[in-house]
């Protein structure tokens, strides 16, 4: 027995010193010098409310911070807030109404200025002002006002119940902006305001030194961040450019960064490259879902500034019978195992996660079905008879235009893309677009896949948390793109269905878990089961780290850098 | 500088065969000839004999080595890299036949109408300067990115695209050619049968098409071979960036760009249109080289 304790007892003083070694080592602000990131889609912009695309969000995270955000297995954790105001301690009226967030005190924005409550309204006010074409604005929806009685007390009020508040100020999609720099760009000026938009003041652990669009972004640590201690990295370097086999070898082969964000490379590829031994592959399903977007609007360039616009409806994807037939014709189990592997999944679902959402109706996708496409297509009245290949009606030709970004896995996905759909008799153009132009949002470039010039197109999407109401809000009819709105929206199918927004606006208003999940297994399957998108493959997020960069938890609900504050070098080789 | 002679003189027939002597005696010209004529046909005739579709993608047989049925080995899609390879060098070849075409053409022009008429010499050579001067790989790209979409739609995307690529290379290399020929015009110009002929009331057009235009064939011809070379070059650079036909026409370029991920993987997807585009290069250079010595009567004796 007494021996028994003493080997207790030692065991637990062991494991207290190697604590005690390993803990200072990690207390001190800007020990571990650079921190080089390679996003090899470089970011544009450093205002998550202007960019629709990954890249931007997640560099813009580094900076800007929400009030709270979800870690890694999806639970929501405060962030800057001490607690998560809910039912049972008060924070959330009884009737559902108004939601109460208590700031934590003390916090400073990084030019040493106090954060308060006004810039949390503030943030709402630019998001949802007439004209910014804000692209967050859905995680806004049924605010009527936020009160703010002091400066650590935000009280956000809604239209009617709201059973999940959590969709503004939570995650990285809707940080908060500082109210002194942000104030002169509301509305149309938003994208104006180069000078916040590219050096936006945070309360995060990093600061903007040097911002180059579409290159670099230099950041240093935050001088006001409120734990002395963090971030371990008094630089980081953020670098963009290149493609991801580029990124992935950088990691993992030559060590010149430490963290490779979303590789998407083929299986065998990605093996070899981790098998060198110089870093670690990173990944974790969520909600990513590769998919192909049907464009109901026609994109025909001599429409001009009408085109993909609600004006001019698709000459054949109007038709459902053409958008079922296109949609049987794919082999998704081959485009799993030749583009992702164990990183993919065949996905039936626009809404893959979290469980009690995944609805279970349309398994059918799964299985190929060449000669059922055909026969929807006969039936429909799309036959060819004038011999070459093509089907058509009333003279117009099932030819499609078919574009993506630039990357290896999507080049061979559309090759046998256009070959399954040349079986059932529709020809396809392929495009490949540049993935910085592609997703940067700008709106003056003709290529973005907003403005979606094109037929078909294929990209990936996802949302941040775990309650999917501003996700399915995404294809309102008043979420589409178009010059209105400076092309911002993410209903880029222009899918717009009144039944469909009834779902959305019924969803915003009910608050049992099961009857919500019902709804969004409901919107879910109206849009797969309309065909205006495919879903294609469930990707698993997949980064790489090197192996001498600790504290990465690679997060898919919430930017990856969510926690780049806990970063620390390791002396792992 | 190449001697001129009234071209009466000698018979053509003789002056050709002489030049193809002198042509067949500079081994590495033969040698290149050779190996042109050999990929020309290969690249031309082959598919009729080779005859697997270059863009069908045989899902069972994806990442294979070197076998009877893919001599080549086929890509990560199952696609036949001996087709793919043939299909490649059909559009790289004629990319560079017709762009070169109109680079020489153009060149021409500009060269003989500044070297004839000393008024135009001015603003024509500060215009070659201006071409000169221009960074052409990023030109090039802004080309494609304006352009690409309306001549596609125009026309198809292929031929869009051939036109597209072709039309720029040529209006972006023609300096050097018209550099020479200026050079050479200036030279003619002075000489007694040119200025003979001009007492004899020969008009310019005439003087142009019948007695500086014979003479100043051999350097157009040289040029004509190096700048094949450079316009493939120039189209597979394209094509590796991405900027060249969409993703599924295979291109010489767009193979080896393709390829580069599997670098380590399948070294030989690289080696095949890496080895084709060299050698393509190498025996156009060596025929030019050949042709040059060849048409030149001193370096002849």
């Amino acid at each position: 027995m007494n021996r028994l304790f003493r080997l207790r007892m030692f065991a637990a003083s062991l494991f207290c010193t190697t604590f005690l070694v390993f803990a200072p080592a990690s207390a001190e602000r800007g020990k571990d010098g650079q921190l080089n990131l390679l996003y090899w889609q470089a970011p544009s912009i450093m205002n998550a409310y202007l960019s629709g695309g990954t890249k931007d969000i997640e560099a813009a995270s580094l900076v800007l911070e929400p009030l709270a955000r979800y870690d890694e297995t999806g639970a929501m954790v405060p962030w800057l807030v001490d607690t998560i105001p809910s039912l049972e301690n008060g924070g959330v009226a009884e009737d559902l109404t108004s939601i109460e967030w208590r700031l934590s005190e003390g916090l400073i924005w990084s030019d040493g200025t106090p954060f308060t409550s006004e810039d949390v309204r503030f943030t709402w006010q630019y998001c949802t002002a007439e004209g910014g074409g804000c692209a967050q604005v859905e995680k806004y929806g049924g605010i009527v006002d936020i009160e703010t009685p002091d400066a650590r007390t935000v009280v956000i009020r809604f239209d009617g119940p709201k059973p999940f508040p959590y969709t503004a100020f939570v995650g990285a999609q809707a940080p908060i902006l500082q109210k002194a720099q942000f104030t002169e760009c509301l509305g149309a000026r938003a994208p104006e305001c180069t000078k916040a938009n590219f050096y936006p003041i945070g309360t995060g652990p990093f600061v903007v030194e040097d911002f180059r669009p579409n290159d670099v972004v230099q950041f240093l640590a935050n001088p006001n961040y409120r734990d002395a201690a963090k971030p371990a990295f008094s630089k980081v370097l953020m670098k963009g450019g290149g493609d991801a086999a580029a990124a992935g070898r950088a990691v993992l082969e030559t060590g010149e960064f430490d963290y490779a964000w979303n590789l998407q490379l083929a299986p065998d590829v990605l093996a070899r490259m981790e098998a060198v031994g110089r870093g670690k592959v990173v990944s974790a399903f969520g909600t990513v879902v590769e998919r192909l977007v049907l464009n109901l609007t026609d994109p025909a360039k001599a429409i001009g500034a009408a085109r993909s616009t609600r004006e001019h409806p698709h000459p054949f994807l109007t038709d459902p019978a053409v958008r079922e037939a296109l949609s049987l014709a794919i082999d998704r189990d081959l485009l799993v195992e030749i583009g992702y592997g164990a990183a993919g999944r065949v996905t039936c679902n626009v809404l893959p996660a979290p469980a009690i959402y995944v609805s279970r109706a349309n398994e059918a996708c799964k299985m190929q079905d060449i000669d059922a496409a055909k026969e929807r297509l006969d039936a429909a009245g799309w036959l060819d008879t004038n011999g070459d290949g093509v089907r058509e009606k009333d003279g117009v030709d099932l030819r499609v235009i078919f574009q993506t970004s630039t990357n290896a896995v999507r080049q061979d996905f559309q090759v046998l893309i256009k070959q399954w759909w040349a079986e059932i008799g529709v020809d396809t153009q392929l495009r490949n677009i540049d993935a910085s132009v592609f997703f940067g949002g700008d709106p003056g470039n003709p290529d973005t896949f907003q403005k979606f010039f094109a037929d078909v197109q294929m990209f990936a999407g996802s949302f941040d948390g775990t309650d999917p109401e501003t996700y399915m809000s995404s294809w309102l009819c008043a979420r589409i793109p178009s010059p209105e709105n400076q092309w911002q929206g993410s209903n880029i199918s222009r899918f717009c269905d009144a039944e469909y927004d009834a779902l959305v606006r019924q969803m915003r208003s009910t608050a049992p878990m099961n009857e919500r999940a019902a709804l969004a297994k409901a919107m879910n399957d109206r849009l797969v089961q309309s065909f205006v998108l495919l879903p294609l493959v469930d990707r698993g997020r997949v980064s790489a780290r090197a192996n001498s960069l600790g504290g990465v938890r690679i997060n898919t609900w919430d930017s990856e850098l969510w926690n780049a504050a806990d970063w620390v070098r390791t002396d792992a080789k | 500088m190449p001697e001129p002679r009234p071209p009466s003189a000698v018979p053509a027939l003789s002056r050709w065969r002489s030049v193809w002597k002198a042509f067949a005696r500079h081994r590495g010209a033969l040698l290149g000839g050779i190996t042109f004529l050999f990929i020309l046909l290969a690249v031309f005739i082959g598919p009729l004999v080779w005859t697997l579709d270059p863009g069908f993608a045989d899902l069972r047989a994806r990442n294979q080595g070197a076998s009877w049925a893919h001599p080549f080995g086929t890509d990560n899609l199952g696609r036949d890299t001996l087709a793919r390879v043939m299909a490649g060098g059909q559009i790289s070849i004629s990319v560079g036949l017709a762009a070169m075409a109109l680079s020489i053409g153009l060149g021409t022009l500009i060269g003989v109408l500044a070297g004839m008429f000393g008024w135009l010499d001015g603003p024509l050579m500060r215009l070659t300067d201006l071409f000169l001067s221009l960074p052409l790989l990023p030109l090039l790209l802004v080309m494609m990115l304006l352009f690409n979409e309306s001549l596609s739609a125009l026309m198809g995307p292929e031929t869009g695209t051939f036109v597209l690529i072709v039309s720029a290379i040529g209006l972006t290399s023609w300096m050097p050619t018209a550099r020479i020929v200026r050079g050479d015009v200036l030279a003619l110009k002075e000489r007694e049968f040119v200025l003979a002929a001009r007492s004899m009331g020969a008009s310019p057009a005439r003087l142009i098409t019948r007695h500086i235009l014979p003479n100043v064939l051999s350097p157009i011809l040289v040029s004509a071979t190096l700048g094949i070379a450079t316009a493939i070059i120039t189209e597979s650079a394209l094509s590796f960036l991405g900027f060249g036909f969409p993703p599924d026409f295979a291109t010489w370029g767009q193979l080896l760009k393709d390829a580069t991920i599997y670098l380590q993987d399948y070294p030989e997807r690289v080696i095949w249109p890496g080895l084709a585009i060299s050698l393509t290069v190498l025996s156009v250079n060596y025929m030019g080289d050949g042709l040059r010595d060849a048409l030149d009567p001193r370096a002849r004796r």
